[in-house]
């Protein structure tokens, strides 16, 4: 058994340690918000924020889960930045077919929580772990820029 | 353990209270005596191919499988509430069209939005017309068929009112979600009158008052947000690997590496140690042709989709490889040039090129590269189905839910009655996902389990290494100019693996649709013009991605312009716009395309002034021929592509180290109407990001018959700093009484074109081989 504290909640799982959270977010406790892309950490769909860092779910065994505070998609809008960004996302139409946004709008939480006025170099730095297929990266910029010129509403 | 998401059950009802809708609640008997009569359902049943062959040929929609329907009781449905459902039957795939479809309804119904809510159709195309989400044609197949169902059911909500207050039809009048009477000023809400409406018949189709376009509320305006992005934004959204159902079962599969391969033998003992993992099942796979079916291969069945994947790293496999086995991109590669450097078949033919050529000043020839390409939709394939009772039920990501219904049943030897296929969102869809074989394999394995559900979910690996990819092809392109620099003789030999391969192993040309891609189709003024196709043969499952066989054309035909502008001391904006020539409306036919997208010649033409405009456009927004610093260039390209033109004029800035980096992109389109224009522009600016992605990075390469790359380290696409700076989409004003262009592919082709011709401006390195990649690093 492991323990994870996920959104504010501890959850024991019966998987062994060395799974990684992403699988046992998605099917052992039934949160799909966070998205498998690769497996290899090289497409950031599955980000979430440990103890408030962004981290890739599909490389982070629960054992090393387990020793932090995980947050995914479903609760970031508990947070004012993550609750202002999803809400720039809606505003603008960031999404296409959406799949990779979670992760995109979890990398832009961490990222504006950070930096509350990024540049465009620091929003191509933080956010280049994401790939959208679709390419809505303009309109993400877009998106983080709005954000941190409103700054995150209460 | 969440349900899957609401889908339709035969009768559309409420998911909250489970309540029937009312409209949907009518007898099926009350359409078919009223529509049904008017030969409306007759176009939507088709006809068998033999008989198609003899009758006059069939376009646009009433070309498609089970043409199109236009009844409000297969998509409305009206709540004593008051909240109208709309369904959507087309797949969304980030295209919108689960926002623009049921807009259209809404519009001519006067619903108010705010109490619209959106159901996805099951695979059912008896019932909704066809549904399969490809070709950029859901809209301009559908805004016809969806005015017309909106613009029924409030013709039935204002003949129930005026029946309830037994006034003449004449006097009253829908407007947004209320039925009114001018002369008394009297008011009934659609919910109130839904019970009433339900009992009429379906008023038929030549009596329906359309809005005039001055009337509409939502189309063409662009002022309602996505339907499904909340949902998105907050992670609720449901994809097909989203998928969950009671005592489900996760499966991954090992399949064969080699197009054609199968199971020599293989060891599942230390597959069955690995914890979670359930039972190991063999899929049989079928010979080439590939066609829709699975490759078949070994599955690994567990209890969460971490240990399948551990179970199939246990797998002991020897594969038989068979004819494909040697497949390797740079001798194939090879082979197509040589191939492009002789005669192959004729397809269009005017004037005397060999001539015009020998009496030619100058002559100049090129040849272009377009390797493999991967959709890599960054949702994989996914699929979940079970069996209950001799019925299977599946979910899916799918482009083409009623090829995933009839070849499921096929498989399971079940009729197509009592198999169900769910549309979930598509995380991507790209061409991928219009191939049913990965809900085939679930429902195959569910029958194996003893009809458990089972969810089959691709890896990024088995997507690159078991897609159906974009052809590989060499364009060589020849021409002859006078002494003036004016083209008067023009050869483009195409050859790339057709589509058809994955069809009939025998077919060793394009396809009249992939020819009509951009190769056939040009309307140059050139007074000699051959095209030539020698062969090509395929050695793995070519598909369909987004824009098909307007890649490799266009980048080919457009970048070659833009070398005889070059050639010819010439202004590649103006010599593109002179080879254009005059405003003129072209038959297809004439220019040797049969195919037109599938759409009627007499009212899809290809017009030059259109394609004129969109240049002009383009160049105009983009400041065209402005000073720009040292290393920085404009490039133009136009494309005519899914009955839509688009331009695009790329900025592109190189740096001393060889660097390339994309300031801004200037696209004008002309796709007639738009229904919803930040849809489109948005449609626009993604198409620009995927083709600076395919142009700079992206490339699949066989070696021993197996795909190189393994996932996105290898197989790379654009990401934030690679994207344009600025994407500026130029919208052409169009008219909603003409014909409707397609949205989400044609812009794609320009792109690569409009960005090598800019490089050539910036640095004068003319790319004729994709990806870029490192070409213009400096050593």
């Amino acid at each position: 058994m492991v323990t994870l504290h996920v959104n504010g909640k501890a959850q024991q799982v019966d998987v062994p340690p060395e799974t990684p959270l992403l699988w046992v977010l998605r099917d052992v406790l039934g949160m799909t918000g966070t998205k498998f892309g690769c497996g290899m950490a090289l497409c950031g769909a599955c980000t979430v924020h440990l103890d408030g860092r962004p981290t890739r779910a599909c490389i982070t065994p629960i054992s090393a889960a387990a020793q932090g505070k995980v947050t995914t998609i479903e609760a970031i809008g508990g947070d004012q930045v993550g609750k202002a960004v999803q809400a720039a996302w809606v505003d603008l139409g960031v999404p296409h077919c959406g799949y990779c946004q979670a992760g995109q709008i979890m990398s832009a939480t961490a990222l504006l929580q950070q930096n509350p006025k990024p540049t465009d170099a620091d929003i191509d730095s933080a956010m280049s772990g994401n790939i959208c297929r679709c390419g809505t990266y303009t309109r993400i910029r877009a998106a983080i820029h709005r954000v941190a010129q409103k700054g995150a509403t209460k | 353990m969440s349900a899957p998401r609401d889908s339709m059950t035969s009768v559309p009802r409420d998911a909250s209270s489970d309540r029937p809708l009312l409209l949907a609640n009518v007898s099926r008997r009350t359409f078919l005596t009223g529509v049904g009569a008017l030969g409306g359902f007759v176009l939507a049943v088709g006809f068998p191919a033999a008989l198609r062959a003899a009758d006059p040929p069939k376009y646009g929609r009433d070309g498609m499988p089970d043409g199109w329907v236009d009844d409000p009781l297969a998509f409305v449905a009206i709540g004593e509430d008051g909240t109208v459902t709309i369904v959507c039957h087309r797949s969304e795939m980030g295209q919108g069209v689960r926002t623009g479809m049921p807009m259209i309804v809404a519009d001519e119904l006067e619903a108010d939005w705010k109490r619209v809510r959106v159901a996805q159709a099951p695979g059912d195309q008896k019932r909704f017309g066809n549904q399969d989400t490809d070709g950029s044609r859901s809209t301009r197949h559908f805004f016809e068929p969806m005015r017309r169902c909106g613009a029924a059911a409030r013709a039935m909500l204002e003949t129930a009112a005026a029946t309830r207050w037994n006034v003449p039809v004449g006097e009253v009048e829908a407007q947004n979600h209320e039925v009114v009477h001018r002369a008394s000023g009297r008011r009934v809400g659609y919910g109130a009158l839904a019970k009433d409406a339900a009992k009429l018949p379906v008023p038929p189709r030549e009596t329906l008052r359309l809005k005039d376009p001055s009337r509409f509320r939502y189309i063409g305006k662009g002022q309602l947000k996505l339907v499904d992005g909340p949902n998105i934004a907050s992670g609720k959204a449901q994809y097909g690997i989203d998928t969950r159902l009671p005592g489900m079962l996760y499966a991954v599969v090992a399949r064969p590496p080699v197009y054609g391969g199968k199971v020599a033998k293989y060891d599942a003992a230390q597959a069955l140690k690995v914890p979670g993992v359930v039972r190991v099942v063999e899929i049989e796979g079928s010979p080439p042709p590939a066609e829709f079916n699975p490759l078949g291969g070994v599955a690994v069945v567990g209890r969460n989709t971490w240990a399948a994947i551990k179970g199939r790293e246990a797998l002991k496999i020897e594969w038989a490889d068979g004819p494909n086995r040697e497949y390797d991109s740079a001798a194939f590669k090879a082979t197509l040039e040589a191939s492009a450097r002789k005669p192959g078949k004729v397809v269009r033919n005017e004037g005397d090129v060999d001539a015009a050529m020998a009496s030619a000043a100058r002559r100049l020839d090129a040849e272009y590269y377009v390797p493999h390409l991967a959709h890599v939709t960054m949702e994989p394939p996914a699929a979940t189905a079970r069996i209950v009772n001799g019925k299977c039920e599946a979910w899916g990501c799918i482009q083409s839910p009623q090829a995933a219904r009839d070849r499921i049943a096929k498989r399971l030897g079940l009729s197509a009655e009592n198999v169900k296929v769910n549309v979930t969102l598509l995380g991507g869809g790209f061409g991928r996902k219009s191939k049913p074989d990965f809900m085939i394999e679930a429902a195959v394995l569910s029958k194996a389990m003893g009809g458990a559900p089972v969810k089959v979910t691709w890896t990024r690996e088995d997507d690159l290494h078991n897609s159906y990819y974009h052809t590989v092809s060499v364009e060589r392109l020849e021409a002859g100019l006078d002494a003036g620099g004016k083209p008067v003789a023009w050869l483009h030999r195409t050859v790339a693996p057709s589509i058809m391969s994955t069809f009939n192993p025998e077919a060793k040309n394009e396809a009249p649709f992939e020819l009509g891609m951009t190769a056939i189709n040009i309307p140059f003024m050139i007074p000699n013009v051959r095209i030539e196709n020698p062969e090509a043969t395929a050695h793995t499952r070519i598909g369909w991605f987004r824009s098909v066989s307007n890649i490799p054309h266009a980048f080919a035909v457009q970048s070659f312009v833009a070398e005889l502008a070059a050639a010819a001391g010439r202004d590649p904006k103006d010599f593109l716009l002179e080879l254009i020539g005059p405003a003129r409306r072209i038959d297809p036919r004439t220019l040797g395309d049969t195919w037109n997208h599938g759409e009627d010649p007499e009212k899809y033409p290809v017009d030059t002034g259109r394609m004129r405009r969109v240049v002009e456009t383009a160049a105009r927004e983009a400041g065209w021929g402005k000073a720009l610093p040292k290393g920085r260039g404009q490039g133009v390209a136009v494309a005519y592509s899914f009955v839509t033109y688009v331009a695009a004029v790329v900025e592109a800035a190189v740096n001393e180290k060889g660097e390339l980096s994309i300031p801004r992109v200037d696209i004008a389109v002309d796709c007639g109407a738009q229904i919803n224009p930040d849809r489109v522009r948005s449609q626009l600016e993604g198409a620009c990001v995927m083709g600076v992605s395919l142009a700079t990075k992206e490339e699949i390469s066989f070696k021993a018959g197996r795909v190189v790359q393994d996932n996105y380290n290898a197989y790379e696409v654009a990401r934030m700093a690679q994207a344009p700076g600025e994407i500026r989409v130029h919208l052409i004003p169009g008219d909603f009484n003409a014909p409707l262009g397609g949205v989400g592919e044609p812009g794609v082709p320009p792109i690569a074109p409009a960005l090598c011709n800019a490089i050539f401006a910036a640095t004068g390195k003319r790319i004729r081989r994709l990806p870029i990649r490192d070409q213009l690093m400096k050593a």
